[in-house]
């Protein structure tokens, strides 16, 4: 059995177990503790080490999707979650851009460890007060290179979208080398 | 027990509000990763301070705060050479060519100058000697309360952790954004931005560029911001390597095979 990895990243309460969720054929392996922190109570549980969720592509091949902990005190998981990826994707909450500058952090903090192409997917686009994709990209100052997306975590065809996008980013890395 | 320990987990700023409130006396000593600084204090208060081999003779000290000329500075060198700086002083002022306060003050900036650079050390050990012979008898001491620095060295506290943040890792490269419509020669550069400017390079990285300026790791991180948020740079990864997945993400080296996967990949998730 072979199996690859894609590593789903992001601030804390961006979305990324809900993302993973809904595309794993398994309950998603969250290690999940309830938030003692009262500055971080936006949500009741979060993040610690990892999520873990599964996509069997065949008999031979597996997909596996690792979600890190959103919060910067879990960082020293990063680097582990980050090896041998072959891609990774940003996730960030479009309605807090207080949140916006640790995306940027988490996102230079990944690409220093591996020159592995990345998507960005925006997440709660469906939200009324959701920044528009290009304040987004300038506030993250993206290249015009970089794909930036529109994904509701909850909705699996944005997902699908969000995976694939990264999936051709890869095909096309590896037809240009 | 001895006071003494690392930078990274004991900063700068917490040491001198330590200091402080135990209005400690003695001498604290950093060796950074190039150089060592001592600081003398005396009840809670900064009373000398000397930043590596730097020269921190009175002489020196008044040259460098425009208190003397550069021919007074070269003439006090040859024939004062043998007076300490308390003697020194008090030449200056019974030859009326100083008064005291302008002594003192210029002692006061030297120390407390010395004192701000030691708040862009994140690297390095300390440790204190409750010790009060330095700086020695021969050295003039002042007496420098240390809320403000403490505020300040907080202030900048705050900068450098938000710098880390945006530029976390220092082994990224530079390049020149593709803005056809910027021109370098119309935009206003400090002298720090323009020599760190002329080094960007998708070859250099920034800690490389870092030494070469002889920038520590706030300095650079301050002026990169400032290029940064100016959109004159991008951070790239060094040599300008194109993105690529590392042929060990793959369960196989075969470039075909590799291809082949990722299409499989692609298929089964267009089928969920």
């Amino acid at each position: 059995m072979q199996t690859v990895k894609m590593v789903v990243t992001g601030p804390f309460n961006a979305g990324k177990t809900e993302f993973i969720q809904s595309v794993s054929e398994i309950n998603v392996v969250s290690t999940e503790r309830k938030i003692s922190s009262e500055v971080e109570r936006v949500k009741e549980t979060t993040t610690v080490a990892m999520d873990f969720g599964r996509i069997t592509v065949d008999q031979d091949l597996v997909l596996y999707l690792f979600g890190t902990p959103g919060q910067k005190r879990f960082d020293f998981m990063w680097e582990i979650l980050s090896e041998g990826m072959l891609g990774f994707i940003v996730m960030v909450d479009s309605t807090r851009p207080e949140t916006f500058r640790e995306a940027r952090s988490i996102l230079e903090t990944f690409r220093a460890y591996a020159p592995t192409p990345y998507v960005v997917a925006a997440n709660k686009q469906d939200l009324a007060d959701a920044w528009e994709l290009e304040d987004i990209r300038l506030a993250l100052r993206l290249s015009p290179k970089v794909k930036l997306l529109p994904c509701v975590a909850n909705r699996k065809e944005t997902v699908k979208t969000v995976l694939l996008e990264l999936l051709y980013s890869i095909l096309a890395e590896m037809e240009a080398g | 027990m001895a006071l003494k320990g690392n930078l990274r987990d004991f900063t700068i700023t917490q040491l001198l509000n330590l200091i402080n409130l135990a209005r400690k006396t003695g001498t604290l000593i950093i060796e950074g990763p190039t150089e060592t600084a001592r600081v003398a204090f005396r009840e809670g208060t900064l009373c000398y301070a000397q930043h590596g081999q730097e020269d921190s003779s009175l002489a020196s000290i008044l040259y460098r705060g425009s208190k003397i000329s550069q021919s007074q500075y070269r003439i006090l060198k040859e024939r004062a050479a043998q007076m300490t700086d308390k003697e020194l002083g008090l030449l200056l002022i019974n030859a009326g060519y100083l008064t005291q306060e302008d002594i003192l003050s210029s002692l006061k900036n030297y120390s407390i100058d010395v004192v701000r650079r030691l708040f862009t050390w994140v690297e390095g050990f300390f440790r204190f000697e409750p010790d009060p012979s330095f700086p020695g008898d021969g050295k003039i001491t002042v007496k420098v309360d240390l809320e403000n620095l403490i505020i300040e060295g907080s202030r900048q506290l705050r900068e450098w952790e938000q710098l880390q943040e945006e530029i976390p890792s220092l082994e990224m490269a530079l390049k020149f954004t593709d803005r056809p419509g910027t021109d370098l020669k119309n935009i206003n550069l400090s002298i720090e931005e323009w020599r760190v400017v002329s080094y960007v390079n998708p070859r250099n990285t920034l800690s490389q560029i870092a030494r070469t300026v002889k920038m520590n790791d706030l300095e650079i991180r301050r002026v990169v911001y400032g290029l940064l948020q100016a959109g004159l740079v991008e951070i790239i990864r060094p040599g300008g390597a194109p993105v690529s997945t590392p042929s060990r993400s793959f369960p196989t080296q075969n470039k075909e095979e590799q291809k082949s996967l990722v299409n499989r990949l692609i298929s089964r998730i267009r089928s969920i």
